[in-house]
Parts: structure tokens; sequence; C-alpha cells
């Protein structure tokens, strides 16, 4: 008897462990500061290139996550993209006229919307959209640039 | 000459042939030995999980120790060291967790399972259980078996985790690199569907291991010499079983 109870509970705080395992590498090691709020509303912002920025990226304000982005379209009249983001219902004070930029943690990390507050009175909600905004910076395009221009300076002696 | 390698061929392929009906047999008396035997499975979950618990938590601890020293010395090259954690937690979770996890199961928990079934085979036990209308498949080997396939990912997981506690002990405190960045890099890479990649190959690799030592067990020829030529084989079969399943899996995978 006293046998079995201990390969059950063996057995089962082996279980316990497995899962808890399962658990922590589920919810530790994925997903990033996890954006999550009750209530949010939705604003839109057009982009001449929005990079390598991907759904779920953070809307951050002075560093500070406020937001994710919900979606990414392209408007074939327009030729833009267009960017959706949640922002929490919390924050229902940001200036109307705030620019967005899309920016990129360090070096080599991944892009994310950073919102830079503007002077308005007016404030942005739901289904606002952000006027002023400033492209991705696409490291190629500017490696193109700089060895285009080291060429023809080249070519121009 | 001709004829050998004919020979060869032919029982390779009727071997193998066997193994799949063996498999087919197992599956068919699992929902029998669950229903009815539920306690032989979980004896047999203590044994392949519970005590194997040792060996995995120290080896893991090293390798995740292992891969933030390496991680760190090689990425300060080009001065990202704050990617450490994101290496070390892709390389664990997807590759290194679910393979050396087998492997070690393969050694700790598979030359025992073979054994012990070759042993019982060579002392007659199994005959003597047939003798008493006692089908030695479900008492014997199915509940062996699915405690190796219920352990495996359960282990996998234990050993991911204790790798990253390990990779994170040498890096953090040992070479300075910033607990955020560590973290925060690791959960920008890692996504849902690379542990769900871990767990696929951790579960594929369970039944894989278990299957063969049991197999080679049931099979084995009952000696002395023939039960300890057995447990050899369960160990090189699932090495090399288990290493060709990972590059199929994960070339489906990516």
């Amino acid at each position: 008897m006293q046998q079995t109870r201990t390969v059950e509970l063996g057995t089962g705080l082996f279980a316990l462990l497995g899962m808890g395992a399962l658990f922590f590498l589920t919810t530790q090691t994925t997903g990033g500061e996890d954006f999550s709020a009750d209530e949010t509303f939705e604003i839109t912002a057009r982009f001449d290139n929005v990079g390598s920025l991907r759904p779920r990226a953070p809307v951050s304000m002075s560093g500070v996550t406020i937001g994710r982005v919900t979606g990414i379209e392209f408007d074939p009249t327009a030729l833009e993209a267009i960017v959706t983001m949640d922002v929490d219902a919390r924050y229902d004070q940001i200036p109307e006229d705030s620019d967005a930029s899309i920016l990129t943690a360090g070096l080599l990390g991944s892009q994310y919307v950073g919102l830079q507050a503007g002077g308005s009175e007016f404030y942005l909600e739901n289904g606002s959209e952000i006027l002023l905004t400033q492209s991705a910076i696409v490291l190629e395009n500017l490696i193109g640039k700089f060895l285009v221009r080291g060429g023809s300076d080249e070519t121009s002696d | 000459m001709f004829r050998d390698l004919y020979y060869t061929v032919f029982e390779f392929v009727r071997t193998f042939g066997a193994l799949q009906l063996f498999f087919l047999r197992l599956l068919m008396h699992t929902p029998t030995v669950l229903s009815r035997r539920f306690g032989l499975v979980i004896g047999q979950v203590y044994n392949a999980g519970a005590l194997s618990l040792v060996i995995i938590v120290i080896c893991g601890f090293f390798v995740g120790a292992v891969l933030g020293l390496q991680g760190f010395s090689n990425l300060s090259r080009f001065n990202a060291e704050d990617s450490v954690g994101a290496v070390a937690a892709l390389a664990l979770v997807k590759e290194l967790g679910p393979v050396i996890t087998a492997l070690l199961f393969a050694g700790r928990a598979g030359t025992a399972l073979s054994s012990e079934i070759g042993l019982m085979k060579a002392t007659d036990q199994l005959s003597a259980m047939e003798m008493m209308a006692v089908n030695p498949i479900r008492r014997v080997v199915v509940p062996r078996f699915l405690g190796g396939v219920v352990a495996m990912p359960l282990l996998a997981a234990v050993f991911s985790m204790v790798g990253l506690l390990g990779a994170h002990l040498v890096c953090v405190p040992l070479l300075g690199v910033d607990v955020g960045s560590f973290w925060q890099q690791m959960q920008q890479s890692v996504e849902v569907a690379d542990i769900n990649e871990g767990i696929i190959k951790s579960i594929a690799f369970g039944i894989a291991a278990s299957l063969l030592a049991v197999w080679e067990g049931y099979n084995a020829i009952p000696t002395a010499e023939g039960v300890g030529r057995a447990t050899t084989r369960t160990v090189v079969l699932t090495a090399i079983v288990v290493l060709i399943f990972d590059f199929m899996i994960t070339a489906v995978a990516i």
C-alpha cells in the first residue's frame, strides 16, 4: 500500500512539474510585453512604407506600450499602407495632431509604432486617423542610396 | 554473396513490417488498457518519467548553461549579446529540448524497458502469463509503451525550462547581460508555433523511443546475451530514428 502511494505521489508531482514547465514556456518565453486592456479604441494611420511592421507589434508613446497594431492593409487607390491600431481606452487625451512613426527597437530589433505628442486641444478618439506619419527606414534603401552616391562620385572624376 | 544481400534486404523489410504490425497491436489494446488497467500505466509513467527527472534536470541545466556561454561569446563579436536569451530559448524549445531528452530517455528509460521485458521473456514469465490466460501484451507491454509516450513530452518541457534557467544563471549574474533585454529579446522572438513544434517533436520521439524499446525487449533472444544485445540495439536504433525524425519534422515545420 505504501509502495503504490509513493508511486502515485511521484507520478502526480512529475505530471504537475511537466505541466508547470509547459505553462512556463508558453507564458514566459513568448508574446513579448503583452498588451491587454479591457476597453480600446481604434485609430488608423497611413504610411508610404511600413517596412517589416507586423500585426501585434506594440504602439508606444514615451516608451510605454499603450496599444498594439491590429491590422496592416494596402490601399490600392492611394497606394499607401493603412495601419490599424487598438489603443487602451484609458489614454483618451492624446492630442489629435500627434505624429506616428515606425521605429526599430535596437539595431536588429523588431519594429513598432511610436507616437509623438502634438499640441492640439482635440484628442484622438475611436475612428480617428493620424495624419502626420513617418515611414519605416528601410536599411537596404539607405545602403542603396549610399552606394549610388559613392559610385557617381567616382565616375564624375 | 548475392543471395546474402537479397536475404538481408528481405529481412529488413520483413522486420520493418513486423514493427508496424506490432505498433498497430499496441494501439488496438490501448483503449482497454486505459480503461481497465490505468494503475499500471500510472506506475510506468512513474518509472519512465519521474525516475528520469534527475538526469533530465542536471543535463538540461548544463546544456542551457553552455548555450548561454557559447551564445554570449559568439554574439558579443557582433555586439549582440542581448540576443543570447532568444538564441538559447529557440535552440532549447525547438531542437535541443526534444532531441536530447529523447536520447537521454533512450538511455535511462528505454534500456530499462527493453531489458525488463527481455528478461521476463528469458525467464519464461511472458509464457507463464499466457498459460494463465493473461495477455502479456496487455499486461506488460502496452502500459510500458503508454508510460513512455506520456512521460516524454513532460520531460522535454522540464528540460527546456531548466535549460532556460541555466542560461539565465550563466548570462545574467555571471556574464552581466541585462536581465530585461535577456527576457525581452527572448519573448520577442519565440512564438507559440515554436513551442508547438517542440511539443509535436517530443510526442513523436516519445512514441518512437517507447515503441522501439518495448519492441526490442519483446523480440529479444531469450538468453543473457540476447537481452544485452536487445538493450544495445534499443539505444542505437532510438538515436538513429530520433535524429531522422527530427530532420523530417523540422523540414515540414519550416
